[in-house]
């Protein structure tokens, strides 16, 4: 192990370097959870759904922090986009529904 | 005044009892009238730890529940003195806790004057640890350089800002101490382990000290005697560090460097 370590360079692969950032994302995420209004985590899921309806994009795409500056509290949303994520290339079973009745209604007025 | 100070963590393990037993001794050895109490109702420890554990009679519930007397209960220290341990019951479960019962036990123990009230947590951020929290003035975070610890001490964190008396009350807010134990320099090095600006980075509170990983701790518990009364080893040394600072006395931090290897060792170590 040592031998090879040492030819190694160590930062590259250094665990603890993704240890850091792995905990970075998860602690701002609980935090938001539990020192923000109740309405947070709804918020940000209906965010998500939105979202999820033109673009494919994984659970952890949105953040959403309630930051309090001076006078006013400030709602940050952020919302990730990874370079792979293309338009949601499959519809989603609930856009696939409402394209139905949509065709369906316009089909009964003509 | 009395101060309380809560030994917690979340998660199992990373090293609470062994720091209340080193940090209350490490108190009363500079003079201040100190208790520990054990809040791990059903695995008792901190007995073992302090090296008492043949001359329990009464434990904290029997305190709570009345059932015999503070002098009766405290069992004090045959080395230091001012040091007294409050043991847990061994046969209850945390449910005999009752923040009444507490209420009381501190209440008697404020006027018999004593300086400290040093509390070992259970592990967890169930009853039992929100009993031990409750009634802190400070809390020693304790933190192993480990991604499972972090996130779990940030939820203890979490805990002491919302369900202590201290914020049930609308007072000052609960002191913060980070305390890192069982830290590996070498592994640091390495890149395998967290590192302490890592974890100062994520917690974002004052770090109180460093203890490294070391054997005199194991040695020290099998022979039932807090790390910090031996002066010999790198742990008992950071303990004595943390008391100081707890003192408020600014001292730097030692322990952090890995020891300098030579090329052999480097190249098959
Ligand atoms: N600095 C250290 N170096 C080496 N070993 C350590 C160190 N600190 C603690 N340990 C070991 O880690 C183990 C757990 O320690 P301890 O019982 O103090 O943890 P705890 O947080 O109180 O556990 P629990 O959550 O079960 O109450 C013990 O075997 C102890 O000897
Ligand atoms: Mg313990």
């Amino acid at each position: 192990m040592g031998f090879f370590r040492f030819f190694r360079s160590n930062k590259e692969d250094a665990s603890a370097k993704v240890a850091k950032d792995r905990l970075q994302v998860l602690i701002a995420h609980e935090r938001t959870g539990r020192d923000g209004p109740d309405y947070l985590p709804m918020l940000k899921q209906d965010i998500l759904d939105v979202i999820k309806k033109y673009v494919a994009v994984g659970d952890d795409a949105v953040s959403v922090q309630l930051d309090s500056q001076d006078d006013c509290d400030v709602l940050e949303l952020n919302i990730t986009l990874s370079e792979d994520s293309t338009p949601a290339t499959q519809p989603s079973v609930d856009a696939k529904r409402r394209a139905m009745e949509r065709r369906q209604a316009a089909a009964k007025v003509t | 005044m009395t101060k309380t100070i809560v030994v917690t963590s979340g998660k199992g393990g990373v090293g609470k009892t062994t720091t209340s037993a080193s940090i209350a001794t490490g108190l009363a050895k500079r003079g201040f009238k100190t208790v520990v109490i054990d809040f791990d109702v059903g695995l008792r420890n901190l007995d073992l730890i302090m090296g008492c554990e043949r001359r329990v009679v009464y434990d904290l519930v029997n305190l709570v529940n009345q059932e015999a007397s503070l002098h009766q209960t405290l069992i004090k220290d045959k080395r230091i003195e001012n040091l007294y341990i409050l043991p847990a019951s061994q046969t209850r479960d945390k449910d005999a806790l009752t923040i009444e019962g507490i209420a009381r036990v501190m209440h008697k123990l404020k006027k018999s004057d004593f300086d400290y009230i040093i509390c070992d947590s259970p592990a967890g951020i169930e009853k039992g640890a929100k009993m031990a929290l409750y009634f802190a003035d400070e809390a020693i975070v304790t933190t192993n350089p480990e991604v499972s610890s972090v996130r779990d001490s940030d939820r203890i964190l979490g805990i002491l800002q919302s369900e202590s008396k201290r914020s049930k009350m609308n007072e000052e807010p609960v002191k913060e101490h980070l305390l890192i134990t069982r830290y590996n320099p070498s592994r640091v090095k390495d890149g395998q382990m967290l590192s302490v600006d890592d974890i100062v980075d994520l917690l974002a509170i004052p770090l109180l000290g460093i203890i490294p990983e070391s054997p005199s701790v194991l040695d020290c518990s099998n022979a039932g005697k807090p790390v910090i009364l031996d002066d010999e080893s790198e742990a008992g040394q950071a303990y004595s560090d943390a008391i100081d600072r707890l003192l408020g006395e600014s001292k730097p931090h030692r322990f952090m460097e890995a020891p300098k290897k030579g090329l052999l060792s480097r190249l098959f170590g």
